[in-house]
């Protein structure tokens, strides 16, 4: 009985029990299904979205890149539909391995893949990193059909940016490249993550990025979780950014570039009467269109390595002693503090100062010899004698108005504004007093004197317009009104026809004439010394010891519509500079003719600039290794050219204490050097 | 008796109130598995409803085994299943590595599963046996828990904790079933709230760990871990009161939700057919467990009491620990969804359940018929 008992006991106990067991079942089922509500109903909203933001993906749509055309609208950089391929470096698996089926299926040498596995590393992990551009369907195929083994490889059709000249616009127009993560610091917009977007990183796309970038398509896609695309929902086509015309005269300035051929300089020609820029080549140069994947590493250590800086846009950053050129400006110096041009003064081959002679480039002398005529046949003695008269200072000011020292407004990254040495500057920067011999350097050109090529063109125009001419790069309809330069006619003329002699009369550059009947250029040659007549006689010898060749210019003399300046570095005087600058002119008044001429001495240099080009970096790739240090990011890049170039035109460290013995100038009639 | 329709009786003593409600959650579950699958009937749909078909009949089988088959069975199957976790053990050491199956070549065996009923039925049983006086000694709350503590043990050096829970909360409701003094259960309650965080903190493999911390805020970890709970939360909650619509659902179709098929089978359901198809699988799941505990107060022996109420208290721990955890109510511990969820073992035991429960059942009948 007493265990019956506790037996019904314990089935009581079993009923109460089981009855909490169950409602506590039921509280939950209750519960999850009051949870489910919350979420499904009052939480809808917040969840729907979340599952849209997963499901639908927006990818931009790089903008297509503005052109930026020429004087007459043909382009000088364009874009143009291609194949390529990007890694959003973040999604890679096995980087090594990635590199390495990407790199045979595109067949990439060891360097290419050495400078893809750099730009990996320093990327910024979230934003894509350029693999290759143009390249044709059945390599953009071959890789499509691998995206499954290639996490993180995004093939896409696109538009790449493309230069019909190639090197002869490199310095001038810069080049695009992949925005670095700094860039992406400093502007955080998702477009500068996207898959192919590229921004100027040199130039004129430097400069008018903001102009050129355009505006990002957009295109919504259905995507899996893994990032599979689905399905596309909507696109929004990008708008294309606006172009940007410059003055520069395109197929002058290739012609430019072509015709510096084998040698390194820089080509400037004006519009005197409107300061348009119609070309500034530099070379040797690089091809922008190989930069914009990224510079690699054989490409770079190329360039690099090349003493003739083909990185360095000598136009703006290349500085050199003007020499004999500066001789018209004296001149007008010289007329302005009342010397009459008719005086002349005895060249007997130097000129005595003091107990110190100062010698004339002409040994044997020139006999008497008035303004034109030191002008001309570009006496020295006559300068040095006139120059002891009105002194330093007038010169120094009227070669800093004629352009010297100046820097322009001009939409350019760097621009170096050179010396014109006086006493006061003397003094400051070298703590010394100014000396005759200073006086005596001025005034041909050398000693602390420094200009650039532009500064050069500059001098010409305003030589030849007596007006204050500004360069201008940027195309604007209205013509500008220039104020005068305060010259005489008659001091203008004089000038111009003292300039013109140099050509087409008795003067320093026969070879220069045009080869054109009714146009007469005028002009003024200059050879300046880089080293003292002890080291090299300037001709032969180690190319960095040769004498720069220079020539400034316009035409036609009487009516100046065109201007400029050549200068050859290290060409062994100025020799090398006026045929280049007569042919350059030729082309500009009669273009068959500047071709022909020119086609001749390209097939004795070997091709094109970028025929050259093309061939140099498959010899130098074919006989460097993969051991070559990776090419610096643009930035970096862009500084390091900078400085080598304000290290290169360096001021004397110490004060020069003599005055430079002038070489022997080439005398083109006598000579018959070739360039 | 004239104008009532009498039917043949084994149509009449047929489990309707169970059967027609499974196999309507086993039905939508494959339209749900269908949709999973890309909407394909393989590879989840269709075996889904070829193992209900076997389990069904196996369970049907079981119901006709007499009470004593049953007691007598209890030890064996307990000390079988206990053997078989230790050849898992085994195996997995010998094999490196851990492991929570046999491979028999047909199928591949979990015991773990095995373990859940048969912790019921042992615990039942010794109850059973346990003279009533001496259901507030100290032998009844040790025993027990002896028998709870073994195969937990092993299960939680595969490591499975889901399992191990599942084993422990089937043997402890017994136990509570059984009458043990409330004292106990008070004092136990504190036990575990002392244990609780030295177990976090010794006993939990870090990954356990930090699917307790990501628990606790999901969105501290986005991609990881708590990507699971939030993936399946904006599933259950984009899918509003009448759902996507079938097939239509982007966070399963489109792979964002894990699992879809296994432990997150509730979202994919949720996301196409939306409160209304969570209610229904709710109900559902309400009136088998209702059912279940039905039978178990119904029961005449202590042992047919104790093994109805332990084996609804299974399956209700399986569905309320899967929904809580779709639901973000609790960390992710890898149980899935009774009747819905793809899986072999995980129907196995529910049917095994389910079996034992309309076996009892039959009991209930018998006796309520020799009664008269």
């Amino acid at each position: 009985m007493e265990r019956k008992l506790t037996s019904n006991a314990l089935k009581q106990t079993f009923t109460k029990r089981s009855f909490i067991v169950g409602s506590v079942q039921g509280g939950i089922g209750v519960l999850l299904a009051a949870r489910m509500g919350y979420i499904a109903v009052a939480e809808n909203e917040k969840y729907e979205m979340e599952a849209e933001s997963n499901r639908v993906n927006l990818t931009l749509i790089p903008p297509r890149r503005g052109w930026i055309l020429d004087r007459n609208g043909s382009p000088l950089a364009s874009n143009r539909a291609d194949f390529r391929v990007d890694i959003i470096p973040e999604r890679l698996h096995d980087t090594e391995e990635t590199v390495e089926l990407l790199g045979d299926l595109l067949g990439f040498t060891d360097p290419e893949k050495a400078d893809l596995r750099d730009r990996l590393e320093t990327s910024a992990g979230f934003a894509a990193v350029p693999v290759a551009s143009g390249l044709d369907y059945d390599k953009f195929a071959a890789v499509s059909v691998r995206i499954p083994e290639l996490p993180g490889v995004i093939p896409q059709r696109g538009f790449s940016r493309y230069y019909p000249t190639g090197p002869s616009v490199g310095h001038l127009i810069g080049y695009v490249g992949a925005p670095s993560r700094e860039e992406y610091e400093e502007d955080p917009q998702p477009l500068l993550l996207t898959p192919g977007f590229k921004l100027g990183k040199d130039g004129i796309e430097k400069q008018f990025e903001q102009e050129l970038r355009g505006e990002p398509g957009a295109r919504r896609v259905e995507v899996t979780a893994s990032g599979r695309i689905v399905r596309d929902l909507e696109t929004r086509d990008d708008v294309q950014g606006n172009p940007v015309q410059l003055t520069i005269d395109g197929p002058l300035q290739d012609y430019a570039a072509r015709r510096i051929g084998l040698e390194s300089g820089s080509v400037v020609v004006m519009d005197c009467r409107t300061g348009d820029l119609l070309c500034m080549a530099s070379m040797p140069s690089f091809d922008p269109n190989s930069f914009s994947d990224g510079i690699g590493r054989v490409e770079y250590s190329m360039l690099s390595e090349n003493e003739r800086v083909p990185l360095r846009n000598k136009v703006l950053q290349g500085l050199y002693p003007p020499g004999s050129t500066v001789k018209p400006t004296v001149g007008m110096a010289l007329m302005g503090a009342g010397v009459d041009p008719e005086e002349t003064v005895m060249c007997n081959g130097g000129l005595q100062v003091g107990n110190r002679r100062f010698g004339c480039w002409n040994r044997r002398g020139h006999g008497p010899v008035n303004l034109a005529k030191g002008i001309y046949q570009s006496c020295d003695v006559y300068f040095y004698a006139m120059a002891q008269r009105v002194g330093m200072q007038p010169i120094a000011d009227t070669c800093k108005r004629y352009g010297m020292q100046q820097q322009f407004d001009l939409p350019v990254v760097s621009q170096f504004y050179g010396t014109v040495p006086d006493p006061a500057w003397k003094m400051e920067r070298y703590g010394r007093e100014w000396q005759a011999f200073d006086t005596v350097n001025a005034t041909i050109g050398q000693g602390y004197m420094l200009a650039s090529p532009l500064q050069l063109a500059v001098m010409a125009s305003r030589l030849a317009t007596s007006e204050v001419v500004m360069p201008r790069l940027l195309l604007n309809d209205t013509a500008p009104r220039f104020e005068s330069m305060g010259v005489s006619q008659e001091y203008k003329a004089y000038i111009r026809q003292a300039m013109s002699d140099v050509v087409n009369g008795p003067g320093t550059a026969g070879r220069a004439r045009l080869p054109i009947d009714d146009v007469l250029m005028a002009g003024k040659t200059g050879t300046a010394q880089v080293v003292g007549l002890n080291v090299s006689d300037g001709r032969s010898g180690p190319w960095r010891y040769r004498d720069h060749g220079l020539f400034i210019f316009f035409a036609p003399f009487d009516n100046p519509r065109y201007a400029g300046a050549v200068v050859i570095e290290h060409g062994g005087g100025s020799g090398a500079a006026y045929p280049v600058a007569r042919d350059v002119m030729t082309f500009l008044f009669d273009p068959q003719r500047g071709l022909d001429a020119l086609h001749a001495l390209e097939t004795q240099w070997g091709g094109t600039a970028q025929q050259r080009l093309d061939a140099q970096y498959a010899a130098y790739a074919a006989a460097a290794g993969v051991d070559l240090p990776p090419a610096p990011p643009p930035i970096t890049l862009a500084e390091q050219v900078d400085a080598e170039a304000r290290a290169a035109v360096n001021e004397p460290a110490q004060a020069v204490t003599d005055a430079i013995t002038p070489r022997e100038e080439a005398n083109p009639r006598a000579e018959d050097t070739s360039t | 008796m004239r104008g009532e329709i009498s039917l043949p009786r084994p149509i009449a003593e047929f489990p309707w109130r169970v059967v027609i409600p499974l196999t309507l959650l086993v039905a939508f579950g494959a339209a749900v598995l269908h949709s999973a699958a890309g909407g394909s009937m393989s590879p989840y749909a269709s075996s889904h409803l070829l193992r209900f078909g076997v389990f069904l009949v196996m369970a049907l089988v079981m119901s006709y085994f007499p009470e004593d088959w049953a007691r007598m069975a209890a030890i064996p199957v307990y000390a079988v299943v206990v053997l078989l976790l230790l050849a898992v053990e085994v195996y997995g050491q010998l094999g490196g590595g851990s492991q929570r199956w046999l491979e028999l070549g047909f199928m591949r065996l979990q015991p773990s599963e095995l373990m859940k009923p048969g912790i019921v039925l042992i615990v039942a049983a010794f109850f059973h046996s346990l003279p009533a006086a001496m259901i507030a000694s100290w032998r009844a709350l040790l025993v027990p828990l002896g028998i709870i503590a073994v195969p937990m043990g092993l299960v939680l050096l595969q490591p499975d904790l889901g399992t191990a829970l599942a084993i422990g909360f089937g043997g402890i409701v017994v136990m509570f079933l059984a009458g043990i003094p409330q004292k106990w259960f008070i004092g136990g309650g504190v036990a575990a709230v002392i244990a609780v965080p030295i177990a976090f903190f010794f006993v939990l493999k870090s990954y356990q760990q930090q699917r307790v911390l990501t628990f606790l805020d999901p969105e501290s970890d986005p991609l990881g871990t708590g990507y699971h709970i939030t993936q399946s939360k904006i599933a259950i909650g984009s899918g509003g009161i009448v759902g996507k619509g079938f097939g239509e659902g982007s966070q399963s179709q489109l792979d964002y939700l894990p699992e879809p098929h296994t432990d997150f089978v509730f979202a994919t359901m949720a996301e196409e057919w939306g409160l209304i198809g969570g209610l229904f699988v709710l109900l559902v799941f309400g009136i088998v467990l209702r059912w279940g505990l039905l039978v178990a107060r119904d029961a005449q022996t202590r042992f047919a009491r104790l093994l109805a109420a332990g084996m609804t208290a299974t399956i209700f721990f399986y569905v309320a620990v899967n929904l809580m955890m779709v639901m973000g109510l609790a960390p992710v511990v890898g149980i899935p969804l009774p009747f819905m969820s793809h899986g072999g073992s995980s129907m196995m035991t529910n049917m095994i359940c389910v079996g034992a429960l309309m076996m009892v059942e039959r009991w209930n009948r018998q006796s309520a018929r020799s009664a008269f």
